[in-house]
């Protein structure tokens, strides 16, 4: 069952085996084992981030593509809960129509791309999605009457889903409220998410990407028309990253250029994949984890650090929270200079 | 006689100024082996890249069982029976050597589009792709990753993809390129045993005189990207102009 569930391609190491079953079960416990909103945030953008991760994976790490449109597809699902949520207003039936009418349009854009550029040299096509994600950025923030611009748009949900709606039932002494169903419902699609891209890259198809990626032209040569694998591969990924997106508007009720299009978003995507381990969807999950809480509490810690270093000198100054994202730098930097392979390639390898 | 099951008429390609291949017209037919030989330069593997879509001819046809092929891609030839070998090794470096050939059996059967089932649980796949290694005696080999292969063992791969591939048509670009004096008869013992089959139309580029004279029903000769020669082995070998040209210096070297 479980075996099936993760498609037969388990974390292969036991390090890597308690990490991701320690990840899970925070995850799946999250609200309740650290109550308070801002752990929830926390928990919610982890889950939501592995996702969008492995779906940015299976393009690089599995068909090597290098995009970075990737946060135009978390968009366009974002986008399209809001928009539906503004014109057909409050109900499930508005949600999922926009998650599955953005997730349409991420598709078709991605197969646009796809068929205009995978045929040619791999750093145009980087720069081709480069110039899109720019496009739909400015776009975005010029469309005002539609997209509300750089305010964004506040997003309605069922009321079902928000603080306001209290069930009777405490659990762990906290009380079950709209948000924490809301945060099942995240953690729920995103757990059946990652297990569907598991099981693509473990399909004859994902072994058709990886052929791909280490030699093109022979698998041109036995058969396979690479450009079709290309973007059905780069749809795919689309797809998914706009469910992901979809879900973060569903959790945020609320969506702007600052949480879904920012190019610092596409960035931190490509450290994530980085640091977890391109090729293994699995990096997704340690990558996703480790980035998220840095960028959370690398600054808490910090301060409690720089209060113990106090009577030192220059120490505590480097220590400051102000100072959070150059040692988030060194960190990575440490991080690829350790595991060029990611975490995970890392860990597989000495197991 | 069997009628031609690969044929190309006046093929012809240029890069810019220079003929590579000047209207090579040369019909092949099943049950043959035919050698192609000529100095380096010539346009022998010009002309493999011609017929198996690499580049795209300038002018002239293809014909693969009389049907003008000449317009389909490289992959959708692959599919209609063309099966190429490479000169230089060109598999799938960090897969292993079992899924490299599954890969290929794969592409046949046509499996490449299933996104949900698990590749590990297509048995009928792995168990095809295993009979053929065990055919290239890599048996052994089979989980290994290919990039960590010895030189000799990845030739034997190439020919393993080929073999996967089920073609019609077999192209052997110097098969035993680099292959050390015990490790080439498994290679030409495969050759062998494919031109046995009559169905089997087979191309064999190739420099060494020994493998030529053991295998081939038929030798064409390319020179400055022109047919100057095709015939028996024998009555090849003994023209003027190929002995004094080609040959001699290439026995001289055996």
């Amino acid at each position: 069952m479980v075996r099936f569930l993760l498609s037969g391609d388990g974390p292969r190491s036991l390090i890597l085996s308690v990490i991701v079953a320690l990840i899970f079960v925070a995850l799946a416990t999250a609200p309740f084992l650290f109550p308070g909103s801002r752990s929830l945030e926390v928990a919610a953008r982890i889950a939501i981030f592995i996702v969008l991760v492995a779906s940015y994976d299976l393009m690089l790490g599995y068909a090597g593509i290098v995009s970075f449109a990737h946060t135009v597809f978390f968009g366009l699902g974002a986008y399209g809960v809001a928009l539906a949520g503004a014109h057909l207003g409050r109900g499930w039936g508005a949600l999922a129509a926009g998650a599955l009418g953005g997730t349409a349009v991420a598709v078709a854009v991605a197969f646009v791309i796809a068929l205009f550029s995978l045929r040619v040299r791999a750093i145009f096509f980087a720069m081709i999605t480069m110039a899109v994600a720019s496009a739909v950025a400015v776009l975005v923030s010029q469309l005002s009457w539609l997209t509300g611009g750089e305010d964004g748009m506040n997003i309605t949900i069922p009321r079902e889903l928000t603080p306001a709606f209290r069930l009777d039932l405490e659990i762990f002494g906290t009380r079950v409220t709209g948000k924490i169903l809301n945060y099942y419902l995240v953690f729920l699609c995103c757990t059946v998410l990652f297990l569907l891209l598991l099981r693509v890259v473990n399909s004859p198809f994902g072994r058709v990407l990886q052929a791909i990626r280490e030699n093109a032209f022979r698998a041109e040569a036995v058969g396979y028309r690479v450009v079709i694998y290309r973007t059905v591969a780069t749809c795919l990924s689309a797809g998914v990253a706009a469910l992901a997106g979809s879900l973060f508007a569903i959790w945020l009720r609320y969506v702007g250029p600052d949480t879904t299009l920012a190019s610092e978003i596409m960035i931190d995507i490509l450290l994530m994949v980085v640091i977890g381990g391109m090729g293994t969807i699995w990096g997704a999950v340690v990558g996703a984890t480790i980035f998220v809480l840095a960028q959370n509490y690398l600054q808490t810690l910090m301060q409690g650090a720089a209060d113990a270093t106090a009577a030192l000198p220059l120490v505590p100054d480097l220590l400051n929270p102000d100072r959070w994202l150059l040692w988030l730098g060194v960190l990575f930097i440490l991080s690829v200079y350790f595991f060029p392979t990611g975490i995970v390639g890392r860990l597989r390898a000495r197991g | 006689m069997p009628s031609p099951s690969l044929e190309t008429r006046a093929l012809t390609v240029r890069f810019g100024g220079h003929v590579a291949v000047n209207a090579v017209s040369c019909a092949f037919r099943p049950g043959e082996l035919t050698a192609i030989v000529g100095p380096n330069g010539a346009g022998k593997t010009t002309w493999f890249n011609l017929i198996s879509g690499q580049i795209p001819a300038t002018s002239g046809q293809v014909l693969l069982d009389g049907q003008d092929i000449s317009r389909l891609g490289v992959a959708a030839r692959t599919r209609a029976g063309i099966g190429r070998a490479f000169q230089l090794t060109n598999l799938f470096p960090a897969l292993s050597v079992l899924e490299n050939v599954r890969l290929v059996v794969q592409a046949r059967r046509g499996a490449g589009f299933s996104l949900l089932t698990m590749a590990a649980s297509r048995r009928d796949l792995t168990a095809e792709a295993e009979q053929i290694l065990d055919r290239v005696r890599l048996s052994s080999q089979a989980h290994q990753e290919v990039r960590a292969l010895p030189h000799g063992d990845q030739r034997k791969l190439e020919v393993a993809l080929m073999l996967a591939l089920k073609p019609k048509i077999f192209m052997f670009d110097e098969p035993t390129a680099g292959m050390s004096v015990d490790e080439s008869p498994v290679i030409l013992g495969l050759i062998a045993e494919i031109k046995a089959d009559p169905n089997a139309t087979v191309l064999l580029v190739e420099h060494k005189m020994d493998v030529i004279r053991t295998l081939a029903d038929r030798i064409v000769v390319l020179h400055n990207g022109t047919l100057v020669a095709d015939g028996k082995p024998v009555e090849v070998m003994a023209s003027d102009i190929v002995q004094e040209a080609y040959m001699g210096k290439e026995i001289e070297d055996v």
